[in-house]
């Protein structure tokens, strides 16, 4: 992922912090915001994340005339080959996430996220099959080209549905 | 209201019941504010047929997300210099997640005090969904 113009915006950082629940008016209200520590509206911790609104290549948003492999009239859009047993779900799975924050992004910050892959390493999982995990580092940097936030994240492909 | 090195101890523990009983509607809300339209956590029919699952489930940064509130409300703002998690087990609608900061460590690092807090969100069972770590700056 490599994402060139994240422009970090006071109505995004409201629905974000929104939809995790928070309502700390840090995230709301920027006249309350100057009279924190901060002095501004800042971005809630994993915030970042939403780097992927405009990574134009993310694959987990649907695009305009591509096939998507959520449900419409079937229950996916994506014609499978073969038998395809075991279905989608042995599918990538978010296992790790880290952040590192040198400071926290602000609105009318214009930031670059640049992602360069870890390690990668195998384990037998109990309720799994093999699991394949791999590691990457985005280093987010502000416009004037200081490292804002570094995420370590670890993504991990199951070979089937985690057992429940 | 932020915290004094001098008053933390080793042992000290700060939670928050940040979900209870999680709305498919809160996930939806998730994957609009992030950009992360995954069906795994929005479409049933998907989930449930395709992918095999018993139903949607909560993107791990969602759980995430709102154990990153509890931190920041033990904390203040601005003060998180890190915040690492694994995600253990998956988190479904319906669940209730309680968030728990412990303090490891008070120390000084590149001159400031801070304080490191071991992280655990567990769910109505006592399961533990994300276990991880965050660091934040404290006064002396």
């Amino acid at each position: 992922m490599a994402v060139s113009k994240f422009p970090v915006e006071a109505s995004h950082i409201m629905m974000f912090a929104r939809s995790v629940a928070d309502d700390n008016q840090i995230y709301y209200d920027d006249e309350y915001a100057k009279k924190t520590e901060p002095g501004t509206i800042i971005a809630p911790p994993t915030f970042v994340q939403a780097s992927a609104q405009f990574d134009p290549d993310y694959s987990l948003r649907p695009k305009v005339g591509a096939p998507w492999f959520g449900s419409g009239k079937e229950a996916t859009g994506i014609k499978r080959e073969g038998s395809g047993s075991g279905g989608g779900g042995g599918g990538g799975l978010h296992a790790e996430q880290h952040y590192e924050y040198h400071r926290h992004p602000k609105p009318g910050d214009i930031l670059t996220g640049e992602t360069k892959p870890g390690k990668t390493w195998e384990k037998e999982g109990r309720r799994s099959g093999k699991l394949v995990f791999s590691e990457s580092i985005t280093e987010y940097r502000d416009q004037n080209g200081e490292l804002v936030v570094t995420a370590r994240g670890v993504g991990v492909r199951t070979e089937r549905p985690v057992d429940q | 209201m932020a915290l004094k090195a001098s008053e933390l101890k080793v042992g000290d523990t700060y939670s928050e019941c940040v979900v209870e009983d999680l709305k498919r509607t809160q996930i939806v809300q998730y994957a609009g504010a992030s950009g992360d339209y995954n069906p795994l956590h929005t479409d049933e029919i998907f989930t449930t047929q395709v992918a095999k699952y018993p139903s949607v489930f909560a993107h791990g940064m969602l759980s995430m997300g709102m154990t990153g509130r509890m931190i920041t409300n033990y904390v203040g703002d601005g003060r998180l210099k890190k915040f690492g998690v694994r995600f253990t087990s998956q988190v479904w609608p319906g669940d209730t997640l309680n968030a728990t900061a412990t303090v490891e460590e008070v120390t000084e690092e590149d001159g400031e005090m801070v304080v490191n807090l071991k992280v655990e969100t567990t769910n109505q069972d006592g399961a533990t969904v994300i276990s991880g770590y965050a660091c934040a700056r404290v006064d002396p």
